[in-house]
């Protein structure tokens, strides 16, 4: 059985058919050749597969490509490239937030909607009092709000100072 | 994987009519569900994805809130009426797992997540909840995160949910439908103790969908969940404890207990309250609770010292919880 997939992804329509089992993460991969998304564990710990799935960070490792239908999807290679680079990237490289770079575009990614749930006002679970509706970009939170993305280099604190400054908090 | 077909229905009565089919099971954020299918622990033939069915609303509901199943766990945790009235829910959600599934992830879902035990993903290991009747693995094997309240020796698996602690302790009740009609039932009566079959988890009969959680109006007092964990973020409990106290003075009016990853459901210490009411406030009432609230807990070797973690969360829940409503 093939199940028909039809979606956006960096800004550009995909009509595909694939087998159920397909994740969007093997769809970015496999089908499209987007080989930015990467593949750590397969299994939602490590976050280097994040995609922003209308607008919302992602597992896309834990997506069916079935169930992402007429979704919008945005990969690294969809916020910026090598003459543009979109601003968390240009953080990144300006802070060194990375050695092997294998977890950095999921880091991106993750970041660049991790900032859009701070505007919106979510709280996390280091959000000292529950019954504000304006969140505080600190180090603090960006460490618990991040910590669905894992950098087996360490590079965690030029990280968290690349998202510091991009957010505005440099 | 195991091959499956997918469906998707534009409706819940199809939903319900689709579940019928061999092998069938609900998909809705599938962070967990498709996570065992990786590692076939679970093999569905069918997958109906419920994902999209209009069941993400939060609603005022006799005095309470109705949390449709879908609602995603980020956005119950940041409902601005859960924040306020239920805050160790928010807490609990927000201590659980990664921003990333959070998104994703669903209330319906939450509930029914599996255990994390190593034994019941690895495959070629027998577990009693993976294929029923081959053993259990963890009870002489590594148990430092299992069962230390509840546990048989069929299975000593925990429910790794946080948000179902606190719904536990808020006497929340989940609604559930099926072709057959709605129902409701009490979440102390959702989850089952593991007994000879721990392969049931849940009183949901086969092809029944849950439709939505309810919170009963906001019990009075102060509010806690508070979590112990090998990593500070992004990590299942070893205990976590939703703890709710209500004062008159220096007199406790009240208080619920709750505990997550001490057991095969989350875990209400009735007795330990009981003992709480009526009695004044002191650090001592509160020890006495977290003993109360591990009475009869057994250890199974590497998780021995779950037992005095748990009485001493419970009592640190409790202090906390007073202050809360002291302040």
């Amino acid at each position: 059985m093939t199940v028909d997939v039809g979606l956006t992804v960096n800004g550009a329509h995909h009509e595909l058919k694939v087998d159920p089992r397909t994740t969007l993460l093997d769809l970015l991969r496999e089908h499209l050749g987007l080989t930015g998304t990467k593949k750590g564990c397969d299994h939602g710990q490590c976050g280097a597969c994040t995609v922003l799935v209308d607008g919302v960070r992602k597992n896309s490792c834990l997506n069916l490509a079935a169930s992402c239908a007429e979704r919008e999807i945005v990969t690294i290679e969809g916020l910026g490239n090598e003459q543009n680079l979109h601003p968390m990237q240009a953080a990144f490289v300006k802070h060194d937030g990375f050695q092997c770079g294998y977890c950095t575009p999921g880091q991106i990614c993750s970041a660049v909607g991790m900032l859009n749930e701070i505007q919106r006002g979510l709280p996390s679970a280091v959000t000292a009092d529950l019954k504000t509706s304006t969140m505080e970009l600190a180090e603090n939170e960006v460490r618990e709000r991040m910590s669905g993305n894992i950098c087996r280099c360490a590079a965690y604190p030029n990280i968290v100072a690349a998202i510091l400054d991009a957010g505005g908090k440099a | 994987m195991r091959a499956f077909t997918y469906e998707r229905p534009d409706d819940m009565a199809n939903a319900l009519v689709a579940i019928g089919k061999p092998g069938a099971k609900f998909l809705a954020g599938g962070t967990n569900l498709l996570d065992l299918m990786k590692v076939e622990a679970e093999t569905p033939q069918h997958l109906v994805d419920v994902s999209r069915l209009p069941l993400t609303g939060i609603d005022e509901a006799d005095g309470g809130l109705r949390i449709g199943a879908m609602v995603t766990n980020t956005d119950l945790a940041a409902d601005a009426r859960v924040r306020e009235r239920y805050p160790m829910l928010s807490r609990a959600v927000l201590n659980g797992a990664s921003g990333q599934l959070r998104n994703q992830a669903t209330t319906g879902g939450n509930l029914l997540q599996r255990t994390r035990c190593y034994y019941f993903y690895e495959p070629s290991a027998p577990c009693n909840k993976r294929a029923p009747g081959s053993g259990c693995s963890a009870l002489h094997g590594y148990n430092r995160i299992h069962a230390i309240l509840g546990a048989s020796d069929a299975c000593i698996a925990v429910h790794p949910s946080d948000m179902a602690v606190a719904l536990a302790a808020l006497d929340a009740e989940v609604e559930v439908r099926s072709a057959a009609g709605t129902r409701h039932i009490k979440i102390a009566d959702f989850h089952r103790l593991p007994e000879a079959t721990p392969q049931k988890e849940t009183t949901l009969n086969p092809g029944e969908l849950i439709t939505a959680v309810i919170l009963p109006a906001p019990p009075a007092g102060g509010q806690v969940y508070r979590k112990v964990r090998d990593r500070a973020s992004y990590d299942f409990a070893l205990v976590s404890v939703a703890a709710l106290v209500d004062l008159d003075g220096e007199r406790i009016r009240g208080a619920r207990i709750a505990l997550g990853g001490v057991a095969h459901k989350p875990w209400r210490a009735l007795e330990a309250e009981r003992g709480l009411t009526g009695a004044t406030l002191s650090d001592d009432a509160f020890a006495a609770a977290g003993e109360a609230a591990v009475r009869g807990a057994q250890g199974r070797g590497h998780n021995d010292f779950k037992i005095q973690l748990a009485a001493r969360t419970v009592a640190r829940a409790l202090s906390d919880a007073a202050k809360q409503r002291k302040a």
